[in-house]
């Protein structure tokens, strides 16, 4: 099991201040970027909810997960069936709705999954969402290898009155960054509460917690129900803002890349998930935009530079971006603890 | 269904359970042995295709193809275990996924660069073009045959080397307890080397003769890859005995599957490896 690599659980000053600010350079970003990168922000604020979802998992309780992208798609497409192609429906019942379905799947996977551990748990995570995958890629009814279309945004209101205008994307900016920083100060609560301990706990010792007469089956299948509830909410939004939903999100590919956005930024911690998935999603665009050198396209070879990036990160960097921000913000007395 | 196809269909599965066995063998061991999730497992087996397409469309041989790349996939895992995975051995699970995952990325592209993207036809070699006959328009293609006969060499020849060789006792010995083999003399560092390259050869090799009658693909490697993993999940880690009955088990639930019950079979052997997970969660086989 991957234990033991706790990372920063309590974020040091210096961290904490480049946070804020990158808190402060999102709230004010529809204001100076373009409606074109209000919207990639958007799609990276949604992956950073999806990336946390994951580091419960990951870089808490030390499950790594392989097909965490199962939860993930599987709210998109319960947007995309209740949708209907004449009207718009309601975000209050429509998003608890996909949630549930997403924490529900996780639930039932979860019995057969937490029971394993080490690499069977990769494997049989992985193998579980492949199941998930072929289900609707098999499936016309499903909307097959295509995918679906989901044909309007959800309303907000009450009453008559409407809330938010989700049509407009400014407005859908701020509600996915609101739902980051509340799936955010959740989580932070949830990794100091009881619950959160255990989880950690687990993740140190598994043994030594059964020893102390924790049940650990439930502590783990709870973290993995909600971590695909988590992660159903990601996958909501992103039909929300994509307006389509495909089997590829549920794939292989999207799970991998979720697992790199954790390390990327530094698991255990989900401020270091946020900046992994901003990173991973830069630095895929900056690899996917690469000039032509001579007759020679480098975009077009993105693959080699995302594999030789992610090679190189392993190699070179495994405790992620905030803990380079660490050492150099001077956080040397937390460094012990860090690497415990 | 009547007794030709079934037949047929019996055999297909045979065949298809075979073939991933030489892939799941070679994953097996390498979890077996050094402890390493190997996500570009996958990607050997394409090498491997490809191989076969430059080979046969170069030279025009596949027997030449079959020792050559071969060859050619033992010295590439050799290397890469010494460049790469050699320094994953001790390293966490998660480290390992990322590191290969990154290869599967770096060896897609490498094959476009080389390969383009185009699928490619192999055409099976004359000696073994024809069809046996089971009724008046049903019959069933030599080559299948081949495959299945190959594999079969192959997996005895496994089975020997692993329980009957010096080597192969060394290996087992590694994999029970490797700081007690390695006190005892074994050089260690050697026999994962060569288990590692053991294995890149044998999904190199899985490839090549599967290519006349799958053709060369991209991205080939990750459906296959994803196979594997529930043979091996469902066989028991490091067990290569597992590993064969849960490939043919596997085939055999994939091939009837889309014969029988077309809507779901994508999703049959995943819960043929659910069940057996509740009842042994270990897998079959514990190793």
């Amino acid at each position: 099991m991957s234990a033991a690599k706790s990372n920063l659980e309590t974020l040091p000053r210096g961290v904490r201040v480049v946070l804020f600010l990158g808190l402060i350079a999102l709230l004010i970003f529809p204001f100076v970027g373009t409606e074109f990168y209000t919207q990639t922000v958007t799609r990276m604020m949604i992956l950073a909810i999806f990336a946390m979802s994951l580091d419960l998992l990951q870089g808490v309780t030390g499950m790594v997960s392989l097909g965490h992208a199962a939860y993930f798609g599987l709210a998109g497409y319960v947007l995309a069936f209740v949708m209907p192609q004449s009207e718009a429906i309601s975000l209050w019942w429509s998003l608890p709705l996909a949630v549930l379905a997403s924490g529900l799947a996780a639930l039932v996977i979860g019995f057969f999954v937490v029971r394993t551990h080490g690499i069977y748990f990769i494997m049989v995570t992985m193998a579980f969402a492949q199941m998930v995958f072929f289900l609707f890629f098999d499936n016309r009814a499903l909307g097959g290898s295509d995918g679906i279309y989901v044909y309007f945004r959800p309303t907000m209101a009450v009453g008559s009155t409407t809330l938010l205008d989700l049509d407009n994307k400014v407005s859908l900016y701020y509600l996915t960054l609101a739902l980051l920083l509340l799936v955010y100060v959740f989580l932070r609560r949830l990794l100091w509460s009881p619950f959160g301990r255990a989880l950690a706990g687990i993740r140190v010792n598994e043994h030594r917690m059964r020893a102390m007469g924790f049940g650990t089956f439930a502590y783990k299948l709870s973290a993995f129900t909600l971590a695909g509830a988590l992660a159903g909410l990601a996958g909501y939004l992103w039909g929300v803002v994509t307006g389509y939903i495909n089997p590829e999100l549920m794939g292989f590919h999207m799970s991998a890349h979720a697992i790199m956005m954790v390390i990327l930024g530094g698991m255990g911690n989900f401020a270091g998930a946020i900046v992994g998935a901003f990173t991973f999603e830069y630095v895929l665009h900056l690899f996917k935009d690469l000039p032509y050198v001579g007759d020679v396209h480098l975009g077009k070879h993105w693959q080699l530079w995302m594999g030789s990036f992610i090679v190189l990160v392993v190699l070179f960097a495994p405790r992620g971006v905030l803990g380079l921000v660490q050492s150099l913000t001077g956080g040397r007395r937390k460094k012990a603890d860090g690497d415990a | 269904m009547d007794f030709p196809t079934f037949l047929i269909q019996l055999l297909n599965s045979v065949q298809y359970g075979l073939l991933l066995f030489m892939l799941a063998a070679g994953l097996t061991l390498i979890f077996g042995i050094m402890g390493v999730v190997n996500l570009a497992h996958g990607s050997f087996y394409m090498l491997g295709a490809y191989m076969a397409f430059t080979f046969t469309s170069q030279f025009g041989s596949l027997a030449l193809a079959i020792i050559g790349g071969t060859a050619l996939a033992v010295l590439f895992g050799l290397l890469l275990e010494w460049l790469l995975f050699r320094h994953f051995y001790q390293r966490d699970h998660l480290d390992q996924v990322l590191l290969t995952f990154g290869l599967i990325y770096i060896f897609e592209e490498m094959r476009s660069i080389l390969w383009g993207d185009d699928v490619h036809g192999v055409p099976v070699p004359e000696l073994l073009r024809y069809s046996i006959p089971l009724t008046e328009n049903l019959s069933y293609p030599v080559y299948r045959l081949f495959i299945a006969g190959l594999c079969i060499l192959l997996a005895l020849g496994l089975y020997l080397l692993i329980s009957r060789t010096r080597l192969g006792m060394k290996i087992r010995a590694g994999a029970f307890n490797r700081d007690m083999a390695e006190a005892l003399g074994v050089n260690i560092k050697l026999i994962h080397a060569i288990v590692f390259a053991m294995g890149v050869g044998l999904a190199a090799f899985a490839g090549i003769i599967a290519a006349p009658i799958s053709s060369v693909y991209p991205n080939m490697g990750s459906q296959v890859l994803i196979m594997c993993f529930v043979v091996v999940v469902i066989g028991g880690i490091g067990s290569v005995r597992g590993a064969l009955i849960a490939a043919l088990l596997v085939g055999l639930v994939d091939t009837f599957g889309k014969v029988l019950l077309p809507q779901v079979a994508g999703m049959l052997v995943y819960m043929l490896m659910a069940a057996v997970l509740l009842w042994k969660p270990e897998g079959l086989f514990k190793a």
